[in-house]
């Protein structure tokens, strides 16, 4: 089933007559019952899948996201995910499970960035030349393996519809994990991301927690790969909580808002795609930046009208 | 120039060495700061006792925060002895309060004011705040700080978008909020305008002299001060003394620890300046 889907949707723009929506190519019409539309999906079983463990990845990444934008890490956790694409490409040319090879090849980048701890700003070059570098080892992987450009493409865009039960288990364990962590590190995290000097000063391990962050941020990343693939890491995990940083700046309120962010562009995108033949990964990174846009431009509109209005008085 | 010896010993405070170091907050004795091949300063003799207000004057690069680093532990002596609150400094002593030399916030910075100043009350501690009896304390504790630095009214705004002098409240409230017995402020003072220059170290006279907490506070320009400091520390060329403003700052006492004819000339609003220092750095004397 997601191999088929995944051939369909390869080639979306190979004759006109594709561009236009289809609304029964799953077999089930799209009703606005919007209740009794979940409940015929969820006849699905990959339909089922996909929910929990969209669900579990848009609740660990709102969540790790924060602190990724909190602490300018996005370039880093965009770099992430490109090595995990080698260590992935790695594990299947050996035969092993891809998610070991990802696994492995970002918790170790993570532990070297974690180490690097404050010297990683500004770093962008080095990190942009490693990446690319990555990415290419990850086509030689690719070109050994003699296969299947399905892997490569569900490891860069996504394929969540191509989750099987035994993966939402793994998720969700590895879900579990990374929320106790976040949990412990909450508060020593934020303050160390605020106000590093203080910190220290006052005794919070600020190189152990840099480290500790890194890791959970790839777990984090090597378990929203299977939901938006590689290239598309930034939608769940920085999308998502810089449109709640704008919105408010408590940082609760923010952290939630950034879950439910991010749960709902991932449970739209899914419910959509549903009855339009494109990638998950298009809805769920278009509905976020429409978000983003939408929150700027309203900010941007109210500070105008203030502005007027002050000068009318 | 002939050498002068023993220039900081037995300057000022003959009896120094009378005092019980247990009562002291802050004491140096023979105290010496290397770093690489560059000895920072030599013969350091001070002591601060409970309650003072010190401030610590000197051209840059003379040391000054390297004195604040010794006494917070990040940084060890090359030389003699130093006692911070009857202990050997050590890191994460939760009775000292720290303000670092820092630029100001990100304009982006997503954290209200409130929470920086409460992650000076529990910012060390694992897990996360779980709301309750215990939580609402803590709040209470965090709007009185907020509340006697004046800061209450825009404490939920983001940080990143009040001025310089707002956001050194939240930085002064955060430091306070443990009841440290030391506060230490590195420049403080830097990225402020006059009014608040006059202002943040009155503040701090008052929320210090409440407690008993004894201030030092590192700064390029005393004048600001001198209404409200008890002490000097004069670090120059490798000297360090201790003694009252009207002692410490003036042509004799200059001229001896940089080495050369500098003079100290006060205006008519008894404002302290320090002329001649430019011939110095044009033409440093050889000694």
């Amino acid at each position: 089933m997601g191999v088929y889907h995944l051939m369909a949707t390869i080639n979306p723009l190979s004759s006109l007559k594709n561009l236009i929506p289809n609304l029964t190519i799953r077999g089930t019409g799209f009703s606005w019952n919007l209740v009794a539309d979940v409940l015929a999906q969820f006849q699905y079983a990959f339909m089922q899948h996909a929910y929990m463990a969209g669900i579990i990845v848009a609740v660990v990444a709102g969540i790790v996201g924060y602190f990724v934008v909190l602490r300018s890490l996005s370039f880093a956790g965009h770099a992430l995910s490109h090595i995990g694409f080698a260590g992935a490409t790695g594990a299947v040319a050996l035969g092993v499970n891809p998610i070991y090879g990802l696994l492995v090849f970002t918790v170790g980048a993570a532990m070297g960035m974690g180490f690097m701890g404050k010297r990683i700003y500004g770093r962008d070059v080095v990190i942009g030349i490693v990446l690319a570098w990555t990415l290419g080892l990850g086509v030689l992987f690719l070109s050994l393996y003699t296969g299947y450009a399905t892997e490569a493409y569900a490891l860069l865009f996504g394929e969540i519809l191509g989750i099987s039960q035994a993966d939402v288990i793994v998720t969700l364990i590895a879900g579990v994990v990374t929320l106790i962590a976040m949990a412990i590190m909450f508060r020593p995290l934020l303050f160390a991301s605020v106000d590093g000097d203080v910190a220290e000063a006052r005794g919070v391990p600020v190189r152990l927690l840099s480290i500790l962050f890194m890791v959970v941020l790839a777990i984090s990343v090597s378990e929203a790969v299977q939901v938006v693939g590689v290239l598309l890491i930034f939608a769940l995990l920085v999308t998502p909580p810089a449109i709640a940083e704008r919105l408010t700046a408590h940082p609760i309120k923010a952290i939630g808002l950034s879950v439910l962010l991010a749960i709902l562009f991932t449970c739209i995108g899914l419910f959509i795609s549903f009855y339009l033949p494109y990638p998950v990964s298009f809805f769920i990174t278009t509905l976020a930046f429409i978000t983003y846009l939408v929150v700027r431009l309203w900010a941007y509109v109210r500070q105008r009208f203030t502005k007027l209005t002050s000068e009318a008085v | 120039m002939r050498r002068i010896p023993n220039r900081s010993v037995g300057l000022i405070n003959n009896d120094m060495q009378k005092k019980n170091t247990t009562d002291l907050t802050v004491s140096l004795q023979d105290a010496a700061v290397q770093l690489d091949s560059r000895i920072i300063w030599d013969d350091a003799n001070v002591n601060v006792e409970q309650g003072e207000f010190v401030a610590v004057v000197g051209p840059n690069g003379s040391g000054k925060s390297t004195l604040l680093r010794v006494l917070l532990g990040l940084q060890y002596l090359s030389k003699g002895h130093v006692k911070v609150l009857g202990e050997t400094p050590h890191r994460g002593n939760k009775l000292i309060g720290y303000v670092p030399q820092r630029r100001t916030f990100e304009p982006d910075m997503p954290i209200r004011g409130r929470d920086l100043v409460m992650m000076g009350l529990e910012g060390l501690r694992w897990g996360f705040a779980l709301p309750g009896p215990a939580q609402h304390r803590q709040q209470k504790l965090v709007d009185e700080i907020l509340q006697s630095v004046e800061a209450l009214k825009y404490a939920d705004r983001p940080i990143g978008q009040l001025s310089g002098g707002e956001q050194q409240r939240f930085i002064l409230a955060q430091a306070l909020i443990g009841k440290p017995r030391l506060l230490l402020l590195d420049e403080p003072l830097a990225n402020l305008d006059l009014r608040n220059q006059i202002a943040i170290p009155q503040l701090v006279a008052k929320l210090a002299s409440a407690d008993s907490t004894t201030v030092l506070l590192v700064t390029h320009d005393i004048n600001p001060l001198l209404p409200v400091v008890d002490k000097v520390i004069y670090i120059a060329k490798g000297n360090m003394v201790i003694g009252k403003p009207e002692e410490v700052i003036t042509t004799e006492t200059l001229s001896r620890l940089y080495e050369a004819p500098v003079e100290v000339v006060r205006d008519s609003n008894g404002r302290l300046f320090v002329v001649g220092l430019e011939q110095e750095v044009a033409h440093p004397h050889e000694h």
